[in-house]
This record gives C-alpha cells, sequence and structure tokens, in this order.
C-alpha cells in the first residue's frame, strides 16, 4: 500500500505527532513522570515510551485511515446507491489477529517490570517505614530510631523499602520521578521500594483523595551522599537545640504553656506526643526544608503565616481545629507569641 | 367492578400535563427521560464549569475546598447516574419499538414507574445541595472516608441512598428491554436480524441487572455501617476498606460498558444510514459487543493497580485488560470498513458519530496504556486518568448521544434539527472538548494528582489548566448552541416526513411523529435492514392500514394511562428519605408503595367504558 513518497509522509506525519505531544509536557517540571531519577521510575517510563510510540503509531494509522475514508467517500452529486457489502472474513480475521499479536508483545514486558517493581531486589537495604495521617507524613527508620516527619533523607544508589500504614483514610505514597504510586490503608500495611541514582531533592504527594486539604499533603525525598546520610542520622539522634536567644526561649515556654508538646513530641525517637492526638515530631523542626507537608519552604515568614492562621494554609487540620491556641479565645497567640514560637521553632535543628 | 371503580378507575385521555403524568406510551415516556437527563447534563457540566474555573490558575479561591470536593464527587454521579445513563435510557424508550416492529415495550406501566423512580431517585441524590451537604467522597466514595467519623452529616446518605433508588429504576427498565427484545420483535425478525442498537440494549440490560445488585450490596452494607455501628468497612474493628473497592469495581467496570454500548449501538445505525450501506461484518459487531459486555466482569482490579494486590493479581487483570482492546479494535475498523466504499452524506448525525470514533480511537488507546500496570502505577489518580475518562465518556458516549439525537429528533418530533447550527454545534463541541481534556494528559504527565481543589505555581502545571478551563467554556457555549437549536427547531424546523435520511430500519417506516400505536398493522420482517430491503429491492413490503383480523377484534388495543406507577415511585422515594431521617417516615412510604403495586395488579386493563382504535 506504502509506496515510499507515502511511507516518508508517513514517517513524518508520526514524528510531528510525537513532538507534539512530547513538548506538552515539561520534563523539569518537579512531579513530572518523563524524568526518571531511579531504576524503578526508569521502568515504568521504559514501558510508558513503548506503548507510548505503538499508541501513536496506531492513532496515525487508524485515524488516517478514518480520515482518508470520509474525504475519499463523501457523497457527490449524482452518484447511486454504493455497492451493498456486508462484510470480509478475511479482513476480520486480520485486524483480530494483528492487534492481538501488538497485545502480546506489550504483554511481555509488562509482567515482566510488574513482578520487577513489586519485589525489592536482596541485598543491603533501608527500611522505613511510613505512616500516612490527614494530612502529612510520619516517617521511622526503624534500624537507627530517627523519627521525623514529611521529609525522608535517603543514601543515594541504596535499595530503600518503605512499609505504609494510615491512621486515618486512604492515601497513596508517590514521588513521581522515584516510582510510582503504592495505596495506603488503615488496618494493614504495604509496601514498595524505590532508589535514587543521584543526589537531590524529590517532590512527593498523596495521590489518593483523603479529605479536604488532599491537595496540601505533600512531601520531599531527600537523596544525600553516604556521608551526609551518616550525619544527618546522627542529627537526628541528638536531643532537641537548647533555646539561644531571650525569643526562643520565651517561645520554648508558649511551647509548654500553650500544650503544643501534648501532641508534638519534641525528644529524638518518639513518633507523637499524641494526645489526644498525632502530630508531627518536632525536635530537629528547624533543619528541614520545607513545613506544613512540603507545601512552603521553611522560613520565618511561612512560619509566621502557618501559625497565625492554619486553617487558611491548609484548610481542615487538625492542629486549627483543636489546639487550644485556635479554639479558646483566652489562650490565642499574639503576635509576640507567634514571633517568639518562630524563633523557637526554627532554633530546632 | 363497578363497585371498586371509584379506586381502580383509569384515567381516560387526560390531556396536557396529566397526560404526560399518567402516560405508559414508550415515545412520551421517552421524551420525558431525554429532557430530565439533558437538565441533569446540563447541571454537571455546570459543576464541572465551576471546577475549571477554580482550577484555570494557581491558588484561586472561587470555591473552598469543601464544596470542591462536593462539586468533583456530585459532577462525576451527575454525569454517569443522571445524564448519560437515562439518555441512554431515553434512546432505549423512544427507538426499541419502534426498531422491532412492537406497539410499546412489555410492561408499559412499568415502564413509567423506571421513569418516575429514576426522577425522585435524582432528586433524592442531588438533595444535598439544600439539605446540607452533598456527598464529598468522590464518586467512588472509598473507605473509610465515607464513615461517620470523616463524613459526618447525611451526604453518603444522599449518596447510598439515592443510587439506591436509581438502582431499582435502573433494573426494572432493563427487566423491561430484555424482555421487549426477546418477545416483541415483528414476525420475521430472528436475532441475527435485530438492528445492532437493539443488540447493544439487550446486553446494556444485562449488564445492568447483574451490575446494580452488586453495587446494592456495597450500599446497603455502607449504609449498616453508618446507621447502625457495624464494622464492614471499619479496619479498627476487623472489617476491610478494601472490600469497598471490590464491590464498588466489580460494579463499576460492567457500569463503564453500560456507559458506552449503546453509544456503539447509536453509531452502528447512523453509520450505515448516511454512508447509504450495509453494517460492515455486523455478526463480528454484534460479537465483539457480546465479548466486550462479558470481559466487562473480569477487569475490576484494573482500577485498583496500586492498591498492592500484588504482581500475579495485576499481570492478570493487565492481560484481561489489554484483551477488551481487540473486540474494541474490531468494532471501530468495522465502523471504517462501513463507510469505506460508502456514498457519505455529511449532515450533523454522521459527524458527530465520525467524531466519536476518532475521540473513542484516543480514548481506548489511553485505555490501553492504562492497563500496563507497572506504569499505570505512574498514572493512576492523575489528570492522565481524567483525560482517558474523558475521551471514553464524552468524546465516546455523549458524541454519540448528540448523534442520535440529531438522527431521531426528526422521528420523535417530525421537525428536523437545523443542520447548520448543527454544523456549529459540532465543530464548537470538537475544538472544545479536545481543548479541555487533551492537555490532562500532560498535567497527568506533569504530575498533577486529580481531586486537588488547587495547586501552587511553582508545579508547572498553569498553563495547561487555563487551557483546559477556555476549552470547558467553549463546550459550554456548544450545548447552549444545541438548545438555541433545539428549541427553534422544535417550533419552526423542517418538516422531516416519514424518512428523511433514507433509513435502513423499522422506524422510517412509519410518520413522524409516530401515531401512539406505532405501528398499524405489525411489519414482517424479511431480513436485516427491513425497510432498506423494501424501498430497494428484495424484502417484503411493510403493510400501511390495520390487519383485518384486528379491525374484526375492535381495533387496535393499546394500554391505558395509569397514574399507580408514579404512586408506587413516590412511595418509595418516601421511604428512602425516610432511610436517612426517620424510619417512621419509611413505613408511610413503604404502605404508599404497596398500596400502590396492589391497585396496580387489580387495575382493569382498561377504562371501564372501553375505547375505540
Amino acid at each position: 500500500m506504502f509506496n515510499r513518497p507515502h511511507l516518508a509522509v508517513f514517517v513524518a506525519l508520526l514524528a510531528l505527532f510525537g513532538a507534539l505531544l512530547i513538548v506538552g509536557c515539561n520534563p523539569d517540571n518537579p512531579q513530572s513522570i518523563l524524568d526518571a531519577k531511579g531504576p524503578v521510575a526508569q521502568r515504568q517510563l521504559d514501558l510508558y515510551w513503548i506503548i507510548f510510540w505503538m499508541a501513536l503509531f496506531v492513532f496515525v494509522v487508524v485515524g488516517g485511515g478514518l480520515l482518508y475514508t470520509v474525504i475519499r467517500f463523501r457523497r457527490r452529486p449524482g452518484q447511486g446507491i454504493p455497492a451493498q457489502v456486508h462484510g470480509n472474513t478475511k479482513l476480520e480475521i486480520g485486524w483480530t489477529v494483528v492487534p492481538a499479536i501488538m497485545l502480546a508483545v506489550i504483554a511481555v514486558p509488562t509482567v515482566i517490570s510488574q513482578f520487577y517493581i513489586s519485589n525489592a531486589p536482596s541485598g543491603d537495604q533501608l527500611q522505613i517505614n511510613v505512616t500516612a495521617h490527614q494530612w502529612w507524613w510520619e516517617v521511622q527508620y526503624p534500624d537507627s530510631g530517627v523519627v521525623t516527619a514529611n521529609e525522608l533523607h535517603v543514601p543515594v544508589g541504596m535499595t530503600v523499602s518503605v512499609e505504609l500504614t494510615s491512621a486515618d483514610v486512604l492515601h497513596s505514597f508517590w514521588v513521581p520521578k522515584l516510582a510510582g504510586k503504592m495505596d495506603i490503608f488503615p488496618g494493614k500495611t504495604t509496601s514498595m521500594w524505590f532508589r535514587a541514582d543521584e543526589v537531590g531533592e524529590y517532590f512527593g504527594q498523596c495521590a489518593e483523595f483523603c479529605g479536604e486539604s488532599h491537595a496540601w499533603m505533600r512531601f520531599r525525598v531527600i537523596t544525600d551522599t553516604p556521608e551526609d546520610f551518616e550525619a544527618w542520622t546522627a542529627s537526628q539522634l541528638a536531643q532537641a537545640a537548647k533555646p539561644a536567644t531571650p525569643e526562643a526561649t520565651a517561645g520554648a515556654g508558649l511551647f509548654l504553656s500553650k500544650a503544643c508538646i501534648q501532641c508534638h513530641s519534641t525528644t529524638p525517637g518518639v513518633p507523637t506526643a499524641g494526645f489526644p492526638y498525632p502530630a508531627p515530631n518536632l525536635t530537629h523542626f528547624g533543619g528541614r526544608t520545607t513545613m506544613a507537608a512540603g507545601i512552603m519552604e521553611m522560613n520565618a515568614a511561612n512560619l509566621r503565616e502557618w501559625l497565625s492562621d492554619p486553617n487558611e494554609v491548609k484548610p481542615g487540620n487538625i492542629m486549627a481545629k483543636e489546639a487550644r491556641a485556635y479554639t479558646d479565645p483566652a489562650s490565642a497567640l499574639s503576635s509576640d507569641d507567634i514571633d517568639n514560637l518562630v524563633a523557637y521553632l526554627q532554633g530546632l535543628r | 367492578m363497578a363497585s371498586i371503580a371509584g379506586v381502580f378507575r383509569r384515567p381516560t385521555h387526560p390531556a396536557g400535563v396529566w397526560g404526560w403524568i399518567t402516560t405508559v406510551d414508550h415515545k412520551k415516556i421517552g421524551a420525558l427521560y431525554g429532557v430530565t437527563a439533558f437538565f441533569f447534563f446540563m447541571v454537571g457540566g455546570l459543576e464541572a464549569l465551576v471546577m475549571r474555573i477554580q482550577l484555570a490558575r494557581a491558588g484561586q479561591d472561587v470555591v473552598s475546598p469543601e464544596v470542591f470536593s462536593q462539586l468533583f464527587t456530585m459532577h462525576a454521579l451527575t454525569m454517569i447516574f443522571l445524564g448519560v445513563m437515562p439518555l441512554s435510557a431515553a434512546f432505549f424508550n423512544l427507538i426499541v419499538p419502534l426498531m422491532i416492529g412492537a406497539r410499546d415495550v412489555a410492561f408499559p406501566r412499568l415502564n413509567a414507574f423506571s421513569y418516575w423512580l429514576f426522577l425522585f431517585g435524582a432528586i433524592v441524590l442531588q438533595s444535598g445541595w439544600l439539605l446540607g451537604g452533598s456527598p464529598n467522597t468522590g464518586w467512588f466514595a472509598y473507605a473509610p472516608l465515607t464513615s461517620n467519623s470523616f463524613s459526618p452529616g447525611n451526604g453518603m446518605e444522599f449518596y447510598i441512598v439515592g443510587l439506591g433508588v436509581l438502582g431499582i429504576s435502573s433494573v426494572a427498565a432493563a427487566l423491561n428491554f430484555i424482555v421487549t427484545i426477546i418477545n416483541m420483535r415483528a414476525p420475521g425478525m430472528t436475532l441475527m436480524r435485530m438492528p445492532v442498537f437493539i443488540w447493544m440494549t439487550l446486553i446494556t440490560s444485562f449488564l445492568l441487572i447483574t451490575a446494580f445488585p452488586v453495587i446494592t450490596v456495597g450500599l446497603i452494607e455502607l449504609y449498616f455501617d453508618r446507621t447502625f455501628g457495624m464494622n464492614f468497612f471499619n479496619a479498627a474493628a476487623g472489617g476491610d476498606v478494601v472490600l469497598w473497592q471490590h464491590l464498588f469495581w466489580f460494579f463499576g467496570h460492567p457500569e463503564v460498558y453500560i456507559l458506552i454500548l449503546p453509544a456503539m449501538g447509536i453509531v452502528s445505525e447512523v453509520l450505515p444510514t448516511f454512508s447509504r450501506k450495509p453494517l460492515f461484518g455486523y455478526e463480528v459487531v454484534v460479537l465483539s459487543g457480546i465479548i466486550i459486555g462479558f470481559m466487562g466482569w473480569a477487569v475490576w482490579s484494573h482500577h485498583m493497580f496500586t492498591v498492592g494486590l500484588g504482581p500475579i493479581a495485576n499481570s492478570v487483570f493487565a492481560l484481561t485488560t489489554m484483551f477488551i482492546a481487540i473486540p474494541t479494535g474490531v468494532k471501530i475498523f468495522n465502523w471504517i470498513a462501513t463507510m469505506w466504499g460508502g456514498s457519505i452524506s455529511f449532515k450533523t448525525p454522521l459527524l458527530f458519530s465520525v467524531g466519536f470514533i476518532a475521540m473513542f480511537i484516543i480514548g481506548g488507546l489511553s485505555g490501553v496504556m492504562h492497563s500496563i500496570a507497572p506504569s499505570d502505577a505512574q498514572q493512576q489518580d492523575t489528570y492522565f486518568v481524567v483525560a482517558h475518562i474523558h475521551y471514553v465518556l464524552f468524546g465516546g458516549s455523549l458524541f454519540a448521544i448528540f448523534s442520535g439525537i440529531y438522527y431521531w429528533f426528526p422521528k420523535a418530533t417530525g421537525r428536523m434539527l437545523d443542520d447548520r447550527i448543527g454544523q456549529v454545534n459540532f465543530w464548537l463541541t470538537m475544538i472544545g472538548f479536545n481543548l479541555a481534556f487533551f492537555p490532562m494528559h500532560f498535567l497527568g504527565l506533569d504530575g498533577m494528582p486529580r481531586r486537588q481543589y488547587t495547586y501552587s505555581s511553582d508545579m508547572g502545571w498553569d498553563i495547561w489548566n487555563f487551557v483546559s478551563t477556555i476549552g470547558g467554556l467553549i463546550l459550554g457555549v456548544a450545548v447552549l448552541v444545541f438548545l438555541f437549536n433545539f428549541f427553534l427547531s422544535l417550533r419552526k424546523g423542517e418538516i422531516a416526513g416519514n424518512d428523511p435520511w433514507d433509513g435502513r430500519t423499522l422506524e422510517w417506516s412509519i410518520s413522524s411523529p409516530p401515531p401512539e400505536y406505532n405501528f398499524a398493522t405489525i411489519p414482517t420482517v424479511h431480513g436485516r435492514d427491513a425497510f432498506w430491503e423494501e424501498k430497494y429491492g428484495h424484502g417484503g413490503k411493510v403493510p400501511a392500514g390495520v390487519s383485518p383480523e384486528e379491525g374484526h377484534q375492535g381495533g387496535i388495543h393499546m394500554p391505558s394511562p395509569s397514574y399507580l406507577p408514579l404512586i408506587a415511585s413516590l412511595g418509595l422515594s418516601i421511604a428512602a428519605y425516610g432511610l436517612i431521617y426517620s424510619f417512621a417516615v419509611s413505613v408511610v412510604g413503604a404502605v404508599i408503595a404497596l398500596a400502590a403495586i396492589y391497585g396496580w395488579a387489580l387495575e382493569p386493563a382498561a377504562e371501564p367504558a372501553g375505547r375505540e382504535s
């Protein structure tokens, strides 16, 4: 059917469509799945490109066939009744068998890759346990005893095995550049693995609708060199820094008197003070790069915004609904209180 | 009879609004379905537009996150259960008896009951907007977000009870169409001579009666959890949250085919008519429809590829899902082959049907992409999936439904929809649709999860969201153009005549609009495309006038109108509200419904005076 010029036009068309589709996405975007930085995401991306080009090929052939048909066979003036063709068995067999073969071809890497991403490779592994909460992530390193929140530090090049569970509703753990999603359930654990091949900071986000502030349940995976990771682990196991300025000292007092400490632990290795609600461990809070579950940069202005009106930043969150500072007008935070708390929290490194 | 006539007298030819309320005529019920469903389609569209405006730029505050959650939940429920499904039902009602040469459906009063129950179920489902909050957990309502602790208020009750009522309506309607199609075909119309639209209606109806019981089990369990403190989905007490997902998608995937198979039926009628060629590979198209319906039961876990069911389950469901691409592809090839060598007339119905094929190719291919379980773990729950479902449900189902409206409007009303406005309608829809939904593929690949009420500008999602919103607004204009055309043509449209498109099936052999009894004499069918065969040579004549036998029996007997279906469905709806607010009300509603059904059973077949044809 194709002579050489036709083939050239076809290839050019395919390339043009492909180019148009590809420039629609920007791999530099922080959550682009087209910019794999680890073997799991790379496997998924490789599969994606295979099926992408197959799908594009089918689209150009079938869509082109459709377009050609409706143009070529448009009704012309004076045209009579066309031949009443009812079918053709050879054609039917052909367009059943050809797609079946194409699907069989893609099925092989599909199954192989499914087993690859479902089973973490044996050998040296870092174990991390993540508990998802509405709308933040509790992160525990069972081997070292480190407890933190919303930021996972991992050594570059090492297989990381993540055990996931939820304290409330469904969530889903997703770091697009490192690995696809794994859903998270209350009452059971699921697990996934990834490895980061480059030092860097990777965006993650909850991908299963989990209530009002689902949009604001993000996190980061930060990959360190093995030495940096050692140092980070040691720093996380250290006691919280003592307040260094008068403001910070006042802030430390407020942290007690406003009952922040009932939920937020400042003791290393303790997941959450937890009374009456679970909340992130803040022992080394000031050392994190982001706050409020990966949604804002860690700095004084953002901390101020958060403490002034947490419900504005993250609608429906428990602190805004239940903490004494926001429910009891007598305990409300003054502007000075907030400055002092900011100084204290930033000093927790 | 006279002693109970006061209670059981059937209304006699009421005029005006009472004529509509008591009607059991399948054509009038079809019109009621169509108008009601199109109203809800616009409601769902408005909900979508509010969301698109909220998402047009990063960090907007047009609606609160709580309202946004209700909007995306209700948008899906409205479009699926109150828009596309009943629009398909409108075609079933309007067209099935006409196409098979029958005078009505098998159970005319049950048909009226289905419509009224659909209307009341829709009101129950929507009543959250006025009664303190709509459901806000997404249309698939994953436990335990649906429990009392995370969803206080009555939002989930409107979901449970509304879907339950709509389920009864759908099952009643589906049983009616199964019996109608199997028993009431004109003499000579064997199964393999049925128009493909009838086949797709039959398959859809079987899916409806088998799928809805599954979701009903889930809904009852959820209702028991919320109302009686049971623990089906309470993990802390040993319940299983994943159980809901299995129940939901075991219903939910057949539901997808309930939405698309009628559309495939419509396209299979429109393409032959406007190409003046019979459907290519009729047997294969029918068989692939049956295979799609059957395989719809074997793929539900592809909605659950990230649940952690393990590599074996994921691989199996990946393969079964890929398998479905084969019969679906076969249909597309046969549609194109139908047009190949034809004499294609570019009227609006054909444009929408060709648009359907083109958009469905894209939606089908992205569907195959989703079947690749390992890479789907990246696409799951992102805008890539949102793009996919809209390419199959809007680019698919709704394009075909618009095609069907333009195609059968002349038969239903006796007037043509204006074709020039129709062309504008089509191109605006095509452009708006692709602008609104194609960029969502990019957003998904750029890592934007679905169901977030806003996003921050450092994510790189601004531009495509903005483009998508523009597309959504153009789609809104396209719907307004359609409405304008509809009302204009209803009053001033060109008179259609019996057979404006040179049609192939029996409905075009009778007047437009058809008389109440449809066929004066039931036609005898001698082959596929019965009416075309009569016109162009081979088949027997479709008879005109009343047959002598019926003339001797006092003319054509048609079922009389009745108000009891309305009362029965009203009683059930009162009982449904009672499940939300007070069981005492439920008892009252159930008594009304039972009394109405009792009266229905005893109602004389015709009004006491008898009647002439």
